[in-house]
């Protein structure tokens, strides 16, 4: 369970400061699928990354689970996203020159577990997130756009995190593989109960979603549930038959 | 993260980029292994130098004609002036305290012929106790005797590079008549080899007795020098001080400052000698300690340049479950390994150039523990310090921060 109460987040450079969050209060409940809306610039990423314990937030109050993460050490929050939260970067950022493969089990390798079973669940991740298995012993940068994005979002499920955040997982994907994602997501979250958070432009993404928010100049200004979902029509088995 | 995993993330990410991982460990290897070897080589120089001077004699006062060195006026050739007499040698012998033994020099240079072969070599004319007073070995047949000295006679005892010279075939020297400024010598023996290093070969000469050389080469009563062997070392400024006084009183000088001969003692050489290769090893050794400074600062440099790339790294590391405490053991780690590894090739390296040396026979250098510590020392500091502390200051950074790190 998400609570964020009235947070906002000031970005200090040299002498001047730019407010990107003004006031953002919701709550998103376990089990739920949010989509996050707004024009460029509004302060999504910003807002996607406090809830992913990568960032805290100037002022106001982020409950996760009723812990006050605000108060949280360096090192509390580091175990809640090696534990419950899965991100996936608007800029991939997986490491460079590192295979693809290896890429994936690092999150279970800062967990602790055990080579052969870490190796097993990173090409069940892989798999799911839509990725042939001939890539997984690439180097991250010998691979498209596309494929790093299905990477990076095998990534961010790989330790089956409580909660997915997923910043334009869509963004970089033919529609074909966007359904595909958007499946797992579905997926995920219909089946095992996962909370899914995600950033979109696209109102057909967003379709996808219970509840959609939307944000401009760092305030919330429609959050609503989504009384037209759509059902992905493609799943991850779909993705290697062409 | 088990030890493994760390060694093996370790192992990715020097691999990962090898270019970087190789110059870094250039600086190091350059850095150590030129401190190894430029003080191997200057201990070696010291030594060798050392070595040399013990060889020309044990407890040595040299006492040759011609007046000391002196500022403003011009210098006499040393051993050139006619000042030095037998009676002189004598004297020092019979009146002198703990004076080990005595020996006459009459050098010249002249042309030797042995059948067709011919050579151009110093001949010095002395007597038995040369052998004593300087450390000659006769290693076939024997030196010449009291009896020759007496008699004048015309034998002479050559050193290995002269055999060399005059008998290449072969030929057993001793019982072999050589022609030195037409007169016929015969060879009595071979001195043993001293080394061709030091200051003169002094395996390219021949003995004679001082009589005969006094008598057909030098046509004169004088020495060209007198040898002095003191019972022991420490006596052997006691003994510089009393031939001191003796020859000037036995020349009726007064002035010691215009005495008519000069005299060094061989410690004085010796502690010259050292105080010339001390500076000489400390400026090889300046030398080495800017290569490592240099070194140093490529390993700086290349530790510091890669901060930003490894800073997102950090990052991205820190905003998928890594600790503070995981990013700090992997870049200390990591910082180890590279400089440990630079450090082993550096060792080798630098030990490998100062054999090379060694067997080139420049200078028969001597690898020393004090240096390998240092370099190694010093490199692993700077690594470790350069790779360890900008990462420590990354991980300390928020996920977000660290990956927009510019
Ligand atoms: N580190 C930063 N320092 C200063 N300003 C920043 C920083 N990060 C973001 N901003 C500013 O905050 C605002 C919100 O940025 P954010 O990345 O949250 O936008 P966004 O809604 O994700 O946009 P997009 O849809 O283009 O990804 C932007 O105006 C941006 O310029
Ligand atoms: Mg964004």
């Amino acid at each position: 369970m998400i609570e964020v109460n009235n947070i906002t987040k000031t970005y200090e450079s040299g002498e001047n400061s730019f407010q990107a969050l003004k006031g953002v209060s919701f709550t998103i409940k376990d089990g739920e699928f949010v989509a996050i809306m707004g024009p460029s610039g509004s302060g999504k990423s910003t807002l996607m990354h406090i809830l992913g314990c990568l960032d805290t937030p100037t002022s106001g109050t982020y409950h996760l689970d009723g812990k006050d993460v605000s108060t949280m050490s360096d090192d509390e929050l580091a175990d809640i996203r090696r534990d419950n939260i899965g991100f996936v970067f608007q800029s991939f950022n997986l490491l460079p020159r590192t295979t693809v493969l290896r890429n994936v089990t690092l999150p279970l390798i800062y967990a602790n577990q055990d080579p052969e079973k870490r190796e097993r669940e990173a090409r069940q991740a892989l798999l799911s997130a839509g990725l042939d298995e001939k890539y997984f012993s690439h180097k991250s940068n010998q691979l498209s756009g596309g494929q790093i994005q299905r990477v990076a979002i095998a990534r961010a499920l790989v330790n089956n995190p409580t909660m997915i955040l997923a910043d334009e997982p869509t963004g970089n994907l033919d529609s074909r593989t966007g359904e595909i994602v958007l499946g797992t997501f579905q997926h995920l979250n219909e089946t095992l109960g996962r909370t899914v958070v995600l950033i979109t432009h696209e109102p057909d993404v967003a379709e996808h979603a219970d509840r959609i928010i939307v944000i401009r100049d760092g305030l919330v200004v429609s959050d609503a549930a989504n009384h037209k979902k759509r059902k992905a029509s493609l799943s991850p088995k779909d993705a290697n038959n062409t | 993260m088990t030890t493994n995993d760390i060694l093996h993330e370790t192992y990715g990410a020097l691999t990962a980029n090898k270019v970087r991982t190789g110059l870094t460990m250039l600086g190091i290897i350059i850095g150590i292994s030129s401190v190894i070897a430029l003080v191997a080589i200057g201990n070696g120089a010291q030594s060798s130098i050392q070595s040399s001077i013990q060889s020309i004699g044990s407890n040595l006062v040299m006492i040759t004609p011609g007046a000391q060195r002196s500022f403003g006026g011009p210098a006499q050739a040393r051993g050139s002036a006619q000042t030095l007499t037998v009676a002189d040698g004598q004297a020092i012998q019979s009146q002198v305290s703990n004076v080990a033994n005595v020996a006459f020099d009459v050098s010249a240079r002249e042309q030797v012929v042995a059948g067709g072969n011919n050579t151009n070599t110093s001949i010095t004319g002395t007597t038995p106790s040369y052998t004593d007073v300087r450390d000659v070995e006769v290693d076939d047949g024997s030196f010449f005797t009291d009896d020759d000295v007496t008699s004048s006679n015309k034998v002479a005892v050559i050193g290995p590079t002269v055999v060399t010279d005059l008998f290449p075939d072969g030929t057993e020297p001793v019982g072999q008549q050589i022609r030195i400024n037409s007169s016929i010598y015969t060879v009595v023996g071979v001195t043993v080899s001293k080394g061709g290093t030091g200051f003169t070969n002094a395996d390219d000469v021949i003995y004679v007795p001082y009589t005969t050389a006094q008598h057909y080469l030098t046509g004169n009563q004088y020495l060209s020098e007198i040898d002095v062997s003191a019972a022991t070392a420490n006596d052997t400024t006691q003994v510089q001080n009393d031939v001191t006084t003796l020859l000037l009183s036995r020349h009726n000088i007064t002035d010691p400052t215009k005495a008519d001969f000069s005299i060094l003692n061989q410690s004085d050489i010796i502690a010259t000698a050292s105080s010339v290769t001390g500076t000489f090893t400390v400026l090889l050794g300046a030398v080495a300690g800017i290569s490592l400074l240099v070194g140093g600062i490529g390993i700086m440099n290349m530790m510091l340049t890669t901060v930003t790339e490894r800073t997102r790294e950090i990052g991205l590391r820190k905003a998928i479950g890594a600790k503070k405490s995981d990013i700090n053991t992997q870049f200390l780690i990591e910082s180890i390994m590279l400089t440990f590894t630079g450090g082993v090739i550096g060792v080798i390296i630098g030990w490998g150039i100062s054999a090379i040396v060694s067997s080139l026979g420049i200078v028969q250098t001597t690898v020393t523990a004090s240096s390998i510590l240092l370099a190694f020392g010093v490199s692993a500091f700077i690594g470790v310090v350069f790779g360890y502390y900008p990462a420590r200051r990354a991980a300390n950074l928020n996920p977000i921060e660290a990956l927009r790190f510019e």
